[in-house]
Formats: structure tokens, sequence, C-alpha cells
């Protein structure tokens, strides 16, 4: 019980709540078109919990597509996307033509003690924010499309039994990695953090991948990483977009802990000759020595608007720098061009790394910003997916850390919510509770949240804070005061 | 060998002179580099020829015994006859002064004049088997005036003209030489060095011969070549040339070996400070470049012949005068003859077919005879006539069937940077010298001078990158040259011309690659300028973020404070504008007419009420009355403004 309130932050009467945070209870994905004479279970192409039954099922399914066809009078372009209850809410998305996939999700619960000592339940309807879920479940699919392809393609390829399969084997893992509880305006965003590094680094960096393409030229696509942010993308944007997800949310933390381990047992020194280097694969063998190493590599399918690209994805790392190679999945990778990949990207990419590092720390005692500021604050462009943030610490595997109070976090994806209604640059401040400002700002195509906890400020000298900050942290793009 | 391959060639255009006969006897002058034909003594003319002369000096003299040494003084004011061992007589060239000559005999006793130098048009310099004499002639007077002498036992000796360091060769072995630098009046005794003599068979008497010693002038310092026919140190029987460095300060070392690999008669030439030798016996020459990298043993560097040896390029005897008509095909010469006497630095004379040329490197076919690029970079960059082939060759490297790879790519890029900002630099601290007003209190300070091995990136741009764009390569591979380009003159830390980032986005733009784009100037590879700025905002159909590319590039300029406002009045965006002009303090300086249009513009009533009372405010604050004034043409707004809102809704002059 104590555990529980410590997680949810602790007001007077901590001792007698029990808070529940908000959680999946059914996600599933059907096709109307699907069967509607014969058995309606057909329509169901997926469905979690499998263990429910069949009728309920059905009948899941079948509110759903009525509530979307009864909105649909209303708006024909725009059908529902969510449905408010007192205990859940629930979100459609329509990915593919006549696809659908649905996510309900609990509200979070709030269990009181009352004065006769029995528990009251009290559902918190107003907490969800609609757009924080559905870009979950928009997520969802690009990343079941990232590593299957559209739906489409698998019923080209084989039927619905073989859609049926890729839903069931991609979904029922992934949706255990789903953190609801912890969603926020990050998840709207499906930003990328950029790594902040001076040009002649970066030009370095642009001239190893050339070389690494040149050389190993079966390479289509290269993506480079350092620190688990992005600083150059072969891949279009939107690609990226969700490649960078994953790579940062699920292979990367993986990876952590063996990297935290083993410091200095990835120099091989066996291979005599090799440069000693710290390249290894995250994808793809584990030990090249091994003669019968499997070198297996996960497909991706990129560009599925136009030329529709299958790929297997080669990750390789080297201290904190990883670089993605993308080749076409009608060439398979052998040992030999692991071994060729890992004689010639590790040492260069060793060598990298460890500039890239020299000359970060160097840039970050020039500019000084060693110093935490007094103000957290939020930064994303829609134009290049840049997304900056201070108020969240690194990201684990299990869930991402936020260091301010969870209210805070609404208020900023409530007036996230109030510059998507208008085209137009604003401003928004809101007075939270205790000491703490919030401001939102928008001015073309770019939004800044910033959390300002000062004793007794006024209006004006909150603005005029905002103005410091943007003038010391965004003096060299276009941003209006 | 196709002709392609011959890498040395005689020059198209050599010094024509009378055949050497027992009649007509031929000498050379190294200072002035003229061919001497005296015929009988001088008494039947004597013709001089130079390399530049268009026309021929000839005259006659008196024979008064046979001439054993002839050299004009430079600028041929005073010629000098040796014809005797003890005199040496001169003859003025000068007008208005007497032609008659006169004689000076050397000063020491009992010694023999083994030949004589002029190091100035009025200062000559006698060499006796006993030492040196250093005379001024004053022709006015036709007398001598000795200057300096000094005594030591005199071998032979060697001038070299260009340095004015003449060596004399003395000790029984011949092996320690002596030099003396001459400069305006003056001569200084510079230290002496011995060389190292091979080790010889007892029976013969080892010793330095005048013919294996040369002296030159090698980028830029004098070097003492020795030639030597066996190998002193190592078990190989080939022939080596090695290098003593004699500076005009401090001792002379021992710098350079070039290693020959073979034996037999040799002769030297330095041509473009590069060293050919010459080898009779398979009539075929080597060169070698000792800036090049060698093997560096501690003390010494080894150097091997940059190319393969090839035969000097053949060469047809140009028929002139009668003989052209009679004969129809042209005599080929016969090279590497042994009637062929070289001289410093790239001469060669045929004295029995009267000719004298100058010595020449082909550039063009070195391209093919030596592979590595980075190595060919080196050799070409220290070439005088370089920049046409260093542009043909990074053409070659980017074309497709000779395509390099991005590595050769990126360090042939980086070779010529290195040379391109070592200019800059030498620019940018000669203009600042000036500017300190060094210019005058040092008179060493001397404008750079532009070698052809400067390329700039107009240079590249023009004759290499832009027709390489236009060719149908691979983009990821056009893509990959222009940023190894820009990579390699930000590793030099040279500013990139806006041409080159306009080319990237070029390229970029015909690929549809948007994004790349979008991530290059994220991370500012292509630096911020109006033109690059305009670029942008003109892509904005095709490519949406363009537009705030362009607003980030223009604020950053700072310099383009109007240019941000006409974007965002054209997009009517009017409040944003005037919020951007009022945050840079600009705002009491703008057409209050420019803002009111485009507020106007959006049908926005609302937006120009704001506008409008924005203005009326500014009217009140700096006239004292929110009136415009008939010079702000602003009278159709107020027509408007009072139309739509009514004339109470106008601003009242506030009375105190």
């Amino acid at each position: 019980m104590a555990a529980a309130a410590a997680g949810a932050g602790s007001g007077p009467w901590a001792a007698q709540e029990k808070q529940f945070p908000p959680a999946l209870l059914s996600f599933f994905i059907y096709n109307p078109r699907f069967g509607p004479r014969e058995g309606q279970e057909n329509k169901i192409l997926f469905y979690h919990p499998n263990e429910v039954e069949k009728n309920e099922k059905i009948r899941n399914v079948g509110l759903c597509e009525a509530i979307v066809q009864f909105t649909r009078t209303f708006s024909p372009s725009k059908p529902a996307k969510s449905l408010h209850t007192q205990k859940n809410r629930q979100f459609f998305n329509e990915p593919e033509e006549n696809f659908w996939m649905v996510m309900v999700v609990r509200n979070p619960i709030i269990e009181k003690q009352s004065k006769d000592g029995k528990p009251v339940i009290e559902y918190q309807e107003e907490e969800l924010l609609d757009k924080v879920y559905s870009s979950v479940l928009r997520q969802c699919y690009s990343m079941y499309k990232l590593f299957n392809g559209t739906f489409l393609k698998a019923m080209e390829d084989g039927g619905v039994k073989l859609l049926k399969e890729r839903l069931e084997k991609f979904f029922h893992r992934y949706l255990q990695t789903l953190h609801l509880q912890s969603c926020d305006l990050l998840d709207i965003f499906g930003g990328i953090s950029f790594f902040p590094l001076d040009k002649m680094t970066y030009l370095k960096i642009q001239s190893f991948i050339n070389r690494m393409e040149e050389s190993l030229n079966i390479v289509k696509y290269t993506a480079f990483l350092y620190n688990d942010q992005l600083i150059w993308s072969g891949l279009e944007q939107d690609d990226m977009r969700i490649l960078y997800k994953y790579l940062t949310t699920s292979l990367f933390p993986r990876h952590i802990e063996p990297e935290l381990a083993g410091r200095d047992s990835p120099i091989r020194a066996e291979m005599p000759g090799n440069l000693q280097h710290y390249g290894r694969f995250l994808t793809g063998p584990l030990n090249l020595n091994d003669p019968d190493a499997k070198c297996r590599f996960p497909k991706i399918f990129v560009n599925t608007d136009d030329t529709y690209e299958e790929l297997h994805l080669i990750v390789y790392k080297a201290m904190s720098a990883a670089v993605c190679f993308m080749i076409d999945a009608s060439v398979h990778p052998t040992l030999d061009f692991c071994r060729r990949l890992d004689s010639i990207v590790g040492p260069q990419l060793t060598v990298l790394a460890s500039d890239i590092c020299e000359q970060f720390n160097i840039n970050k005692r020039m500019s000084g910003s060693e110093k935490e500021p007094q103000f957290k604050f939020i930064y994303f462009n829609h134009m290049n997916l840049a997304e900056k943030s201070t108020v969240h610490m690194r990201k684990t595997p299990s869930v991402s850390l936020t260091s301010v109070h969870p209210d805070l976090m609404k208020i900023l994806g409530d007036i996230n919510s109030d510059f998507t209604r208008v085209d137009e640059d604003e401003e928004i401040i809101v007075k939270a509770m205790s000491d703490y400002w919030v401001v939102g700002k928008k001015s073309d195509r770019r939004e800044l949240y910033v959390i300002l906890n000062q004793k007794n400020a006024n209006l004006i000298e909150v603005n005029e804070e905002v103005k410091k900050l943007c003038a010391t942290q965004f003096n060299n793009i276009f941003f209006l005061d | 060998m196709g002709e392609e391959d011959y890498y040395l060639e005689l020059c198209e255009r050599p010094v024509q002179f009378e055949k050497a006969n027992p009649v007509n006897c031929v000498f050379f002058d190294e200072a002035n580099k003229q061919v001497f034909a005296v015929r009988s003594g001088g008494a039947t003319g004597v013709v001089v020829k130079g390399p530049d002369d268009r026309n021929p000096i000839s005259f006659r003299m008196d024979d008064k015994g046979e001439v054993k040494c002839i050299k004009f003084s430079l600028e041929n004011k005073i010629l000098a006859v040796q014809r005797t061992s003890k005199t040496v007589d001169f003859c003025n060239f000068i007008p208005d002064n007497s032609q008659l000559e006169y004689t000076q005999e050397c000063k020491t006793k009992n010694a023999n004049i083994l030949g004589f130098c002029w190091t100035s048009s009025t200062e000559i310099v006698f060499i006796t088997d006993q030492g040196i004499e250093f005379y001024q002639v004053l022709p006015e007077k036709r007398s001598l005036k000795l200057l300096k002498s000094h005594n030591l036992n005199v071998n032979w000796y060697m001038y070299c003209p260009e340095s004015a360091v003449i060596l004399l060769s003395t000790t029984v072995l011949e092996n320690v030489l002596q030099p003396f630098h001459f400069r305006a009046g003056t001569m200084s005794k510079l230290p002496k060095f011995e060389i190292e003599l091979p080790a010889a068979p007892k029976s013969t008497k080892p010793s330095l011969s005048e013919r294996d010693i040369a002296m030159a002038t090698i980028y830029g310092q004098l070097y003492v070549l020795f030639l030597r026919h066996h190998s002193r140190t190592s078990n190989s029987t080939g022939a080596e040339v090695v290098l003593y460095h004699l500076p005009r300060e401090g001792a002379c070392k021992k710098m350079h070996i070039l290693k020959l690999n073979r034996t037999g008669k040799f002769a030297l030439n330095v041509v473009d400070n590069l060293v050919v030798v010459h080898h009779q016996d398979t009539e075929t020459s080597v060169i070698f470049d000792i800036k090049l990298r060698g093997e560096f043993d501690g003390s010494v560097t080894f150097h091997h012949p940059v190319l393969p040896a090839r035969s000097i390029q053949p060469y047809q005897i140009p028929i002139t005068g009668p003989a052209a008509v009679t004969s129809q095909s042209p005599v080929p010469c016969k090279l590497y003859s042994s009637s062929w006497i070289v001289f410093q630095p790239d001469i060669i004379i045929s004295a029995s077919q009267g000719y004298l040329w100058n010595l020449q490197v082909k550039l063009e076919p070195i391209v093919n005879l030596l592979p590595d690029k980075g190595r060919l970079m080196d050799f070409l960059l220290q070439r005088k006539e370089c920049k046409m082939v260093i542009l043909s060759v990074c053409s070659q490297m980017l074309s497709e069937s000779d395509r390099a790879s991005l590595p050769v790519i990126a360090t042939v890029f980086d070779k010529l940077n290195h040379e391109y900002k070592k200019y800059l630099d030498a620019e940018q601290s000669y203009a600042m010298a000036v500017e300190a007003g060094q210019s005058r209190s040092s008179p060493l300070l001397k404008r750079p001078v532009r070698t052809q091995a400067v390329l700039d990136q107009s240079d590249v741009y023009t004759h290499v990158l832009s027709a390489f764009v236009e060719k149908k390569m691979p983009h990821k591979f056009v893509i990959a040259v222009l940023m190894e380009y820009i990579r390699s003159l930000n590793q030099f830390q040279i500013a990139v011309q806006h041409y080159l980032h306009e080319l990237v986005i070029k390229t970029l733009v015909q690929h549809n690659l948007f994004y790349m784009l979008h991530q290059f100037l994220q991370y500012h590879v292509l630096s911020d300028s109006k033109p690059l700025a305009c670029l942008l905002l003109s892509l904005e159909s095709f490519y949406p973020p363009a537009h705030q590319l362009s607003l980030d590039m223009l604020k950053r300029l700072s310099t383009a404070n109007d240019e941000i406002v006409e974007v965002l009045l054209s997009k009517h965006q009017v409040l944003a504008a005037l919020r951007f002009i009022r945050g840079i303090g600009g705002h009491d300086n703008i057409s209050a007419r420019k803002f009111l249009d485009a507020a106007k513009q959006t049908e926005d009533n609302m937006l120009f009420y704001t506008i409008f009372r924005f203005f009326e405010q500014r009217n009140q604050r700096l006239r004292g009355s929110p009136n415009f004034t008939p010079g702000e043409h602003c009278e159709e707004h107020v027509a408007f403004f009072k139309q739509i809102f009514g004339d109470q809704a106008l601003m009242r002059p506030t009375t105190f």
C-alpha cells in the first residue's frame, strides 16, 4: 500500500488512498468487410486478451463498429476517435482502409476508505488525454508496420491466415511493453532527440557513413546515433521516427546491462593483426568466431507508401556510437560479410566514437551548460521532429521517468490540445498549484512548454523568464517572443 | 611504349650554334646561359647566343692566341677573355666607353688562372691554383681593382650563378670543398666540408672528380650533388647521388641519398626542383623529388626514383635553311650521345650538332605512371605548371571509368586544401603586417606568391565539380564527393563558398532528398547566407519545412531583419512581423502603410484594427498625436478604418 501511494505522489490522505494507474483492458483489430454474412468472429483479426469469451469479443467489436458508423453520419470524413465512459476510454484508429484498431484503457482509479471502513472506488474520468492515447494507438500500428509491412501486404502474401499469424506474433509481445501509466506529451510528438554536435565532427561522421556505404556496397541506408540520440538518417523522416522509437525504447535498453557489465570484454585480441576495437553487433551474430553463428537480422519495411522496401536491419555499436546499416532483404548477409563489416567498421567507429565524446565534452565546457537551469522545458519542432526535454529523465526499458508532478504533465497535454485547435501562433500561461507556472508557446510549427517554479512570481515576471530562456536556449532559430 | 609515356623532353626551340670543329671553338657561360662560337680565335667572328635573345651578338676580335675561356659580365656589359694562364683580357661593351682591350694579371706570383666567373655586371672572380682573387672592374678607367683575395691550393672549381657561390676543391684527395659566397662587393668564406669518398681498390688513388659534382638550387636551397659510383655503406652495387645541403649560414650537411640501383655513366640535371639522372648505358633517365616522402634513417633520407626509368622523348632535328628543301624527313636526333655535355640546372648541349636544349618535365604522362593518387598529388603540387594537370586528375578520379574510392578522393582534396590554406594564411599575415604598418620598416615583407599549386574553391568548382554533378553518376556518390570536399575545406578552416552549398542543395533537390538537406542544415553544414536563405524560400512549395529553415537562417544572420519582415508579411503573418520588429526595437522606423496594407489584405478586420491601433499609439508616442502624417500615405487606411469601425473608434489625442 505504501509503495503504491509513494509512486503516485503524496497528498495528505495518501495513507488512506490507493491509486491505480490507467491500464490496458483490451486491444483488438478487425475488418468489418470480413464475413458479415457467416460468423461474426471472422471480422476479428486479433483480440487481446485472448481468454475473453467469443461472444463478448463479437459484442465488443460490434459495439465499436456501430459507434464508428453512427458518428460517421455526423462527420463523414472524421469518424469518432475515442469514446469516453465512466470506467474506461476506447480509442479507434483506421490505419488502412477498413482495418480498425481499437484500444480500451481503464481510467485511473482511486480507492478510498469510507468512514465505515468499506473501500469506495472512484474512477477518474477526466485524467486521460485523448491525444496521448490516440498517439499510442497509432504508434502500435507504425511499429507493427515497421517489422511486418502493411496489413494489405500480408493479405496479398498469405490471406487472412497469414495476417492473423503476424498480428498474433507481434502484438502478443508488443502489448506487454506498452506502459500506459507513463504515456504523456512526448508520445503525442513521437519526436527524435538529436545529438548536438559541431560542424566538423558532423562532417567526419558523414564521411565515415559514405565510406562505409561504399566499402560495404550492399548497404542501402544508414542511420547513425550517439548516446541514443540521432545524428544522421538516410531513411525518410517517418520511417526514421518509428525506427528511432524502436531503437531507443527497445533495442538499446536491452543491451545496456551487458555493456555495463563487461566493459573490457568486447576487445577481441584473439584476432591477430586486427585493430583492437569495441564494435559489436546488437542485431545478428553474437560471436563472430563461432562458425555456426546465425546471421539473422530483423527485417524492416520502409517507404510503404511508394517503393515498399524490405530490408535487413543491422545494428552495430562501438561505445556510445551506434550505426544502423540497412540492406535489401533479397541479399542475405553471410558470416563472412559480418566479419568484414566488423573488421572495417569496428576500428573506425571506435575512433569516431571517442572523437565525438571528446568534442562533445569540449563543447559542453565551452557553453558552460553543465549547471541545471531553474526551469524545466519540453521543446518540439514538427518540421524535423526534433524533441528536447529536460522534464524527462533517461528512458529505461520499462518506464520513462518524469521529474515533475503528473498534474503538471497533464496541463502540458491540455495546452497542446489547445494548440492543435488553431493554426496560428499562440502563447498560453497557466498558474498551476503551489508555486508553479506553466507556459506554452507555439511559433511556426514549433512548440515550447516551460515549467517554472518561482515563489510569488507574477505574470510579467514569468513572461520575462520565458523570454530569457528563449534567448539563451533558442537564439539560433526564429522563435517569436 | 606509347608516346604519352615519355615524361622528359627537350625544348622545342633549342639554341642553335655553329658546330664545334678545329677552327670553331664553342664555349658555354653558365651565368648568362650563352653559347660562344669563336671562329679562328675571334678574328673571323664571335657569335653569342642566349636562350632568350632573339638577336645573337656578333663581333670580331683580334686573334691574340687560343681562347681558353670567354664570358660576358651580367647584362652583357663587359667581355672577359682568357688567353693565357696568367692574364685575362677585358673589352667594354658599354656605349660611350672605350672598346680598347685592357688586361689584368693575377696577383699571386707563380699562380695559374684556372678560370674566372662574373658575379655581377662589374665584379669578377679569378680562380687560380693558389686561391681566388675578387676584382671590381672599372670600365671607364679600363682597369681593375682588387677587392679581396684568399690563398689556398685549388684543384678545380665550380660556380653556381643563381646563388653566387663558388666551390673550390682542395687537398690531395680533392674531396675537401671550400665554398665562397659573393654579394655586392663582398666575398664571404663559408665553412668547408668533406665529401666522403667511396672505398676504392688500393691500387688506385681515390680522388673526387669534378665530373661527379654539381651544384643546384632545389626548392630554394643550395645543394651540392655528389655522384657516388659505389655505395659506401650498403652492399648494393648501385650508384647513388648524395645531396649536401649548403645553407646561407651554418655548416654543410648531408641530407638526401638518391638510390640509382644501377651503375655506369650518369649525368645530372635539375628541372622544376626535380633531380634528373641520365644513364647513358641504358639511354634512360629517372627523376627524384626530395620533397616526396623517403626512408629516413635518423640523419639522411633515402629516395627512390619517383617513376620507372624512361628515355627522353625522341627528338627530331628541325631542318632549316637549304637542307629543308632537299631532305624531306626530319632527322631523328641521337639522344644520350657521348658528345652531350650537361650543365646545371637544365641544360644539355650537343657541341658536335650545335644545339643547346633546356630539359623539360611533362606532367600529363606522369598521371598514368603514378597509381598512388596521394603520392601523385604530392608530386604534382610541387611542380610549376601543375594546375591544369591536377584539375584533370581530379576530374578523372570522379569519372565513371576511373572512379577512385572515397578515401582516395578525400586524400586528394586534403592535399589540395592544405596547399590552399597555406597560401590563405600567408596572404592573411601579409595583409595584417601591411595594416600594422610593418611594410616600411621590414624589407623582408613580401606579398605571398600564388603558385599554380593553389587551387581554390572556384577552380575546383569550375573545372571539376560543376561538370561532375552534370554527369549521370549515382547520386549517393555525387553527394558523398561534395560532402568530402566540404569536409576537407572545413578541416582546414577555410570558409566554404556559397556556390558549393548551392551545388549540394541542387543535387539533393534533384533527387528529392529533402530530408537529407534538412539534416545538413540542422547541423549547419551548409553555412548561413542570404543567397542560401532565399534559395530555401524558393523550395517551400516542394518542401514546406524549407520556410522554417530559411527564417531560422535569416534570424542567425542578424543582418537580414528586413528580409524576415518581408517574408512574414508575404505570408500574411502581419502580427508576427510586427512582434518581431518590436522585439528587435525597430518598430519606430517601419512604414505604417506597409503593415496596414498587409493587414487589410488578410480581410481580418480585427487584425486590421489591432495593427491600426498600434500605429496610432506609435504616432501618439512619437509625435503627441495619434493621427498619421500626410507623408505616411495612410489616408486610404484611415478611411477604411472609419468605414468599418466608425469615426468614434479612432483614437483621441490625449490632452494634458
